[in-house]
Parts: structure tokens; sequence; C-alpha cells
């Protein structure tokens, strides 16, 4: 298993009508990886993404997540995949130990493990001054960690992240980094989409989509060389606008 | 052009500000810089005569927030952070709703909002609810400068657009500016620092500094290095048992790291993690970004 990429995406395509939202794409994206999936409105990121979590049967193609067909496996992927959003799938009027409770059962977990896994998540985020207070009470920072480990809860192989850490102040902001690392380290592949390109510098490797396809794809060093920027930022709007 | 002395707010238990205090140039663009919650938009509605200190003054062009603010709201310009125009009316319904309100026409104020304008004219008949994102925001600022107000209140006029349109965006705000507009916009992207004339950056209702960007970077006053190394969690751990380091945090790619003395060797602090057994290791003097003095500035 170890050797099977996370994500094996060839000439996946998916047509809308006569636009083509996702022409051709192919990438890969090894166990372990931080990537980043950058683009501007409109380039096909949604659509892409909504193929990979088995949302969306491509027009053509292939793609597998954690070494399922998209095609035919999609119910299996979606318990094999985690996935949070900036703009919080948390309940805000549940506590931190309901909202952990509620996803842990919407994943199928037991009660006993549920409350093992509550217990570990409450203790590693040093939640538990406030395990039984409102999440709308909660600052940002204490929330997006949260999200990210309950989008954990059921051990997924793939963890797909929204603008995750938009709005926090810098320090918590790292903090979410270092958990993002860890769960990286553990094995766990992180696929990030961004607005921010700042954002995207704390990927191990990104790619920009322009118009439905891959413009780049490398890692940022390997990208500010390539085409002579000094930011992530620089770099998109060139592409994003046509001129590289 | 606007005075904020000793402002505080108070909404229940929860004190958004903190005796703030600013002093804003006529034709200055000054940003106020912090996360979410810090507030950054609670200030902003007291300047833009919506939201009544607790405590404090502010005059902006003389005028008191409070007691002149029929007289102030003609010559403000407001954007607010949440998108407030009206879906359902057409990009020109919109724009001459806005001019009325303010006693104005929009063939009075369109050539002062051409440059902006100019993009969104062949989609003047399109409903509003059916713009992209970087379109809304610029009627948005069209609309909030029809009037021709000398000075502009933005917050976080770039949230939730991509990077394209916020350099146009940013461009616009030079453009205006150099019109002799004075702006305050606020924004939780540190990056945008640079883009002003000077920034505040505020944290939880206060100010923590005041300067220009420059100014700021350059007075942060201690070395700073960004490292690499093969596994990243490994040299924050080691990089943090570190005699002289003074904080050690992710940044991009790599780690940054500040050194306590008031010089170090990078070769050292390599020597350091070989020896610790980390591969893979690269240590260079890192150019102070307005992250690294908001971080260093939390901290203290």
């Amino acid at each position: 298993m170890a050797d099977v990429p996370a994500i094996e995406v060839r000439e996946l395509t998916r047509r809308f009508g006569r636009f083509t939202a996702v022409d051709a794409v192919t990438f890969e994206i090894r166990r372990g990886e931080i990537f980043g999936f950058l683009g501007a409105n409109g380039a096909g990121k949604t659509t892409a993404i909504r193929m990979l979590t088995g949302l969306l049967q491509p027009t053509s193609g292939d793609a597998r997540v954690d070494g399922l067909d998209v095609y035919t496996q999609s119910d299996a992927i979606k318990r094999r995949i985690g996935y949070m959003s900036q703009r919080f799938s948390l309940y805000a009027d549940l506590t931190t130990r309901e909202n952990i409770a509620f996803y842990a059962g919407i994943y199928g977990l037991g009660r006993s493990d549920i409350a093992k896994r509550s217990r570990d998540v409450i203790e590693t985020l040093e939640l538990t001054e406030v395990a039984d207070r409102r999440i709308a009470d909660l600052p940002l920072g204490w929330k997006q960690k949260l999200a990210f480990s309950v989008a954990l809860l059921h051990e997924p192989s793939i963890v797909f992240l929204d603008e995750p850490t938009g709005g926090v102040d810098p320090i918590a902001r790292r903090q979410f980094w270092e958990h993002i690392y860890g769960a990286a380290d553990r094995g766990v592949t992180v696929f990030v989409t961004t607005h921010y390109m700042d954002e995207a510098e704390y990927c191990d490797r990104i790619s920009i989509m322009v118009n439905g396809r891959i413009a780049a794809l490398g890692t940022p060093t390997e990208l500010k060389a390539r085409f002579a920027t000094d930011s992530v930022d620089e770099l998109f709007v060139r592409l994003a606008r046509g001129r590289p | 052009m606007i005075s904020i002395r000793d402002v505080s707010k108070a909404f229940g238990k929860h004190q958004a500000l903190s005796d703030v205090g600013l002093e804003i140039e006529r034709d200055e663009l000054f940003g106020v810089i912090g996360p979410d919650g810090a507030g950054k938009t609670t200030l902003i509605r007291i300047l833009a005569t919506l939201l009544l200190p607790d405590g404090g003054e502010v005059r902006i062009d003389g005028l008191d927030v409070v007691d002149d603010y029929r007289a102030l709201r003609r010559i403000l310009g407001y954007m607010p952070g949440r998108f407030s125009l009206y879906p359902d009316l057409s990009v020109w319904e919109n724009l001459e709703f806005f001019a009325r309100v303010f006693g104005t026409t929009v063939e009075e104020g369109y050539e002062w909002i051409r440059p902006i304008f100019e993009q969104l004219e062949p989609f003047r008949g399109r409903r509003v609810g059916a713009l992209s994102g970087g379109m809304k925001q610029k009627l948005a600022l069209s609309c909030a400068l029809i009037h021709h107000p000398s000075v502009l209140l933005l917050d976080e006029p770039t949230t939730g657009v991509d990077a394209v349109s916020r350099r146009e965006f940013w461009q616009n705000l030079d453009a205006i500016k150099s019109a002799g507009v004075t702006i305050f916009v606020s924004t939780p992207y540190m990056d945008e620092a640079r883009r002003c004339d000077r920034v505040a950056l505020i944290q939880e209702g206060r100010i923590l500094e005041v300067d220009r960007p420059d100014d700021l970077v350059r007075r942060f006053g201690r070395p700073l290095f960004a490292v690499r190394a093969d596994r990243r969690l490994a040299l924050l751990d080691a990089l943090r048992e570190h005699p002289h380091v003074h904080a050690a945090y992710p940044f991009g790619e790599t780690v940054h790291v500040v050194d306590r003395r008031p010089s170090a060797d990078p070769r050292e602090v390599a020597h350091y993690l070989r020896e610790r057994g980390l591969t893979g290791v690269e240590v260079v003097p890192a150019e102070v970004t307005i992250e690294d003095v908001f971080i260093d500035r939390m901290q203290s």
C-alpha cells in the first residue's frame, strides 16, 4: 500500500455541456505529502476536487484516490478521506465534546472509540477547560484546530483542507501548520486549496490551475526559480493573467 | 486628518478596543493589520459614525464622529466588510441608488470613478447578484466613491478575492490616494502591509505598533535566519532547544529562527543542527517581514 500514490490523476477531464472545466489534468501526490492546489476563481479547482472526493463523475480520464477508482469506488473513497473548510463544518451551538461525538458517529465509530478519540483530541489540543462550552464562544484559532482534528477522527489517509488558516493571527496560524506537519509525518496526505499564496508557501509542492489545466507544478522553491520570481503570489498573478 | 484618541469599546464582557490612539495624515494610505477578532471592524465602524465609542474621541477633518455625524457622513466613503449592495438591482441601479442617497448623480461623479468603473461598464445592466467576486468588489468601491468623499474607509476589502483581483484593488487604491483621498483600510493579510504608507498592528483591541512598513522591519533588531531540513517537526524541536534561540516558527517552506544575541552566525546554527542528526540542513539570513514583526510583538 505504501507504494501506491495517495492520489493518481491521468488526463482527468470534466465537461459541462460545451464548457471544459477540467481539461486533461495529470498529477500524482505521494503519501504524507502536503500538496497545495491553487487556481483563480473559475479555474476548475472546485470541479477537480469534487471528482477526487467522489462527488462528481469525470467525463474521461483516470483518477485513483488511496488506490480507489473514482468511477466505481466513490463510496469507499468518501470513507477514506477527511474534509475541513474555512467556513466551518462544526456546529456552533454544540459543545466541543458534542461536535466530536457527532462527527465520530457519522463516520461510524463505535461508542468506546468515540469516547477514546474524544479524550485524545481534547487533550492534544489542550481544550479540556472548554470541552463543554459552545463552539461559538471559542477563538477562531481554536475552532480551526478542532475542525482539523475532527476531519481526522476516522483516520483518513487523505485530508482536504479548504483555506485552512485564513484570518487567524500569525501565531495561531503557525500552531495550525505544526498540526498539519504532524499529520503528514504520520503518513496522512494533506491536500490544501487556498486563495492566499503565502499559505501556499507552506506546502511541499503546489500546482496552479489556469483555465482547466495545470499551468505549473513543483515545490515553491522550484517554481519561483523556474519563473524567476521571488513569491508564489507574483507567479500566480502572472500565470492567471496568461503571461508566464 | 483622522485623529483617534483613547478610544475604547466593549460588547458586554468583551473588550473590543482598549485605549486606541492613532493620527492619520491627509492623503495618507493607512493600514490597520490584525487577525479576525482583533477589533478592526469595530474601529472602522466607529470612524464611519455607525457605532458609538464607550470612551475617547475621534475627529475626522475636524468633525467629531459623535456630535457632527451628519456633516461627517457627507465626506466619508465607507465600504463595509460584508458585501452590502443590492443583489436584485443592476450594476447601474446600485450606482444610482448610492449617488442619490448622497444627494448627487451618477453623471456628476462618473468621471471621478471612471478608472475603477470602466471594466464594469459593459455589465451595467447585469444583476449584481450575478457578478463575480472581483467585479462585486469594484462596484462596491465605485459606490463608496460616487459622492467624491475626502476620506475612504475600507473594511477588509480583499478578504475572499483571488490574488489577481487583490493586486488590481491595491493599484486602484494608489490611484485614489493620488487623487487626494485619505484612505483607512483594514486587512488580516500581513503581506498587504507593504502597500500602505503606514500601518498599525492590532491584536485583541490594542495597537501593538504604528510605523512605516520599512521602519517596522528595520527596527526588528535581532538576527533572523531561514532554516531548512528534511524533517520539519524534528527541526522545530531541535531549534527550540538551542540555548540562543529566541523563537522558531514555520515560515512558508522554511522555519524562521530569531536569535536572542545582537549578532549570530548561521554556520553555527547549521553545525548545531547537524550535530543533532538532522539532514538536508541549510541556514541563511532571512529578510524580516511584517509577519515576523507581528509575531515578535505578540510575544512580548
